[in-house]
């Protein structure tokens, strides 16, 4: 009996179920053949290294089979290879070591290093200072509204509305540069007061 | 008389000292090495994804050999890029 492994790339772009058909007919396909299926790992999800088929990602699965006659893998690549969802296949022949080392890996006994978990680690802080970036803006526009005190004594008879929209306006020149914006917040202080007039004169 | 504990060196006076390269696969006993594991292939990579000689990685050929094809398996899969920059 020789163990053989084939792993393949599933089109992502197919929905959930139409990709567990896909692993579940070749499941079948070899069971027909009189293999005995090891193991059926399935893998997820991925990024590729680079495009297929235009498709950045794919669903791996890998299959573990036992078989006598050398023709079934024949039969399965001809297979494989004219399945349109299959983007990429591999079919390898397992050596002694390679069936212990799959097995241990099913008993949990070969761990991932601790390394794996570092850029898991940076992944988890690549996000968390986004979201530092998010708090550092909000910070902003207090102080653009702090900076914008006798804009809104000039604005005060104008509605909430419009003072929000002052406060959006300064909000992103400060970002950039103070010094520029506060011209700014006159010409717009000056303009909107004068467009409120004009609409109570109508 | 100062032992060679309390000296204190301006400089780590372990600089210098050669130390011999060893084949990680031997030492720790990994006998099959998984295509399927591109975290671990790419200790066997350089940043362009170019297969680091056994000059530098300290591989056995026995192992070496076993890495180049697992890398070049993973490659395939598009586990590891065949080209790029930046790699690590």
């Amino acid at each position: 009996m020789n163990q053989y492994e084939v792993t393949f790339i599933v089109d992502p772009v197919l929905s959930d179920p139409e990709i567990k058909a896909t692993s579940n007919n070749y499941v079948d396909h070899l069971k027909n053949e009189g293999c005995a299926i090891v193991h059926v790992d399935e893998l997820g999800l991925k990024q590729l290294a680079y495009s297929i088929k235009r498709r950045n990602s794919g669903f791996y699965y890998c299959i573990e089979f036992q078989t006598e006659a050398r023709e079934i893998i024949a039969k399965l690549e001809l297979a494989l290879r004219r399945d349109e969802r299959i983007m990429r296949f591999l079919t390898v022949k397992l050596d002694k070591f390679g069936v212990k080392y799959n097995d241990d890996k099913r008993n949990g006994l070969i761990k991932k290093k601790e390394k794996k978990q570092d850029p898991k680690a940076k992944d988890k802080a690549k996000p968390s200072r986004s979201g530092s970036s998010t708090t550092t803006k909000k910070p902003e526009a207090p102080v653009a509204a702090a900076a914008a005190p006798v804009a809104e004594k000039v604005a005060a008879e104008a509605t909430n509305t419009a003072s929000a929209a002052v406060e959006k306006n300064v909000a992103k020149p400060v970002a950039t540069e103070a010094v520029v914006a506060e011209p700014v917040i006159t010409e717009k202080v000056i303009a909107e007061p004068k467009s409120e007039t004009s609409s109570e004169e109508e | 008389m100062a032992s060679r504990d309390d000296i204190k060196f301006l400089s780590n006076p372990k600089i210098g000292q050669k130390h011999k390269k060893y084949c990680r696969f031997k030492k720790y006993g990994i006998k099959h090495i998984d295509y399927k594991d591109p975290d671990f292939l790419i200790q066997f990579v350089n940043e362009q994804g170019k297969i680091l000689p056994r000059r530098i990685t300290g591989n056995s050929l026995k192992y070496q050999r076993k890495v180049s094809t697992a890398i070049k398996r993973a490659r395939h899969l598009a586990m590891l890029p065949f080209v790029t920059d930046l790699l690590k």
